[in-house]
């Protein structure tokens, strides 16, 4: 049964405010979940879990943030910014991702901000609804 | 684990669920400063027994092969207050558990009432922190509390020794 968009962004958000103690208001869709939600990585799993029992579903935590895997390969990093292939690799992983500026200045510092409500919403519809 | 804060387990379902009792005393040193006139067991403490059972089932449904660290109080909420003489049960359930971390849920029990709710979250920290290497040796799961498992499951931290 296909869920609307507001009624994902409605569960994302109480998750979020369970998980890492934000108020209501300060979930946006805008929101980045470490910057302005102050997510640490141990709340990345948190929310993973939570997820799951929100939507009945299963997610691979690499399939949701899937920093990790990149940020480990010579390949993908070099000086401290993604490659032109790991940018094609982040691409493939996280289709869910709104990159926008990130394409033209790859700073893996910034790559935490990619990590927005938006897209785990964007990954829920696209899990929940195919 | 360093030191040990339950007294024993009365169940153990190896990967679900187990209880574990606690005797509070006025013995423990730290009463008759929290509070003077007043003893009453420090909330923090309750999560710390809670954070043993749910820890020891949790490190036990993987044999003990992981490194199993507190990791994040997600709820903890406390009904009422447990003083000298009273006997809790801690009871852990486990909701979740991946190659990374476990989740499990918790209520502390004295009698029939409900004394606390904790939810606690571990980290299986050789799987995480992005490959920081942590001493071979399982320093959480030492022989010390090994002995609370004994008539529980057949294998734990020093029972091969026993043998």
């Amino acid at each position: 049964m296909a869920i609307g968009r507001d009624e994902i962004f409605a569960k994302v958000k109480d998750v979020l405010v369970d998980a890492l103690g934000v108020d209501d208001d300060e979930v946006t869709e805008d929101a980045t979940l470490m910057g302005d939600l102050g997510a640490e990585s141990i709340d990345f799993l948190d929310v993973v879990f939570r997820l799951e029992k929100a939507f009945n579903i299963k997610i691979a935590r690499e399939e949701l943030f899937p920093a990790e895997s990149l940020m480990g390969n010579p390949e993908f990093v070099v000086n401290g910014k993604l490659t032109a292939k790991g940018l094609d690799e982040l691409k493939s992983k996280m289709p869910h991702a709104e990159l926008g500026d990130f394409e033209s200045d790859p700073d893996i510092n910034k790559l935490a901000d990619l990590f927005t409500v938006r897209s785990i919403i964007s990954y829920i519809d696209g899990k929940v609804n195919g | 684990m360093r030191w040990i804060w339950i007294d024993r387990f009365e169940e153990f379902k190896s990967g679900d669920s187990a209880v574990a009792l606690k005797n509070v005393t006025l013995a423990e040193e730290h009463l008759h400063d929290h509070f003077p006139g007043f003893p009453v067991m420090p909330e923090c403490l309750m999560i710390e027994a809670m954070a043993q059972t749910a820890g020891i089932l949790v490190g036990e449904a993987r044999s003990f092969s992981e490194k199993v660290i507190l990791a994040k109080i997600k709820k903890a909420v406390f009904f009422d207050f447990v003083r000298p003489g009273d006997t809790i049960r801690l009871h852990a359930k486990i909701e979740g558990i991946t190659p990374e971390a476990a989740q499990t849920a918790g209520k502390i029990t004295r009698g029939e009432d409900l004394i606390a709710e904790i939810d606690l979250m571990f980290s299986h920290i050789d799987q995480n922190l992005g490959g920081k290497k942590f001493p071979e040796h399982n320093f959480v799961f030492t022989e010390m509390f090994g002995e609370l498992l004994r008539g529980f499951v057949d294998r734990y931290p020093g029972s091969e020794s026993k043998k």
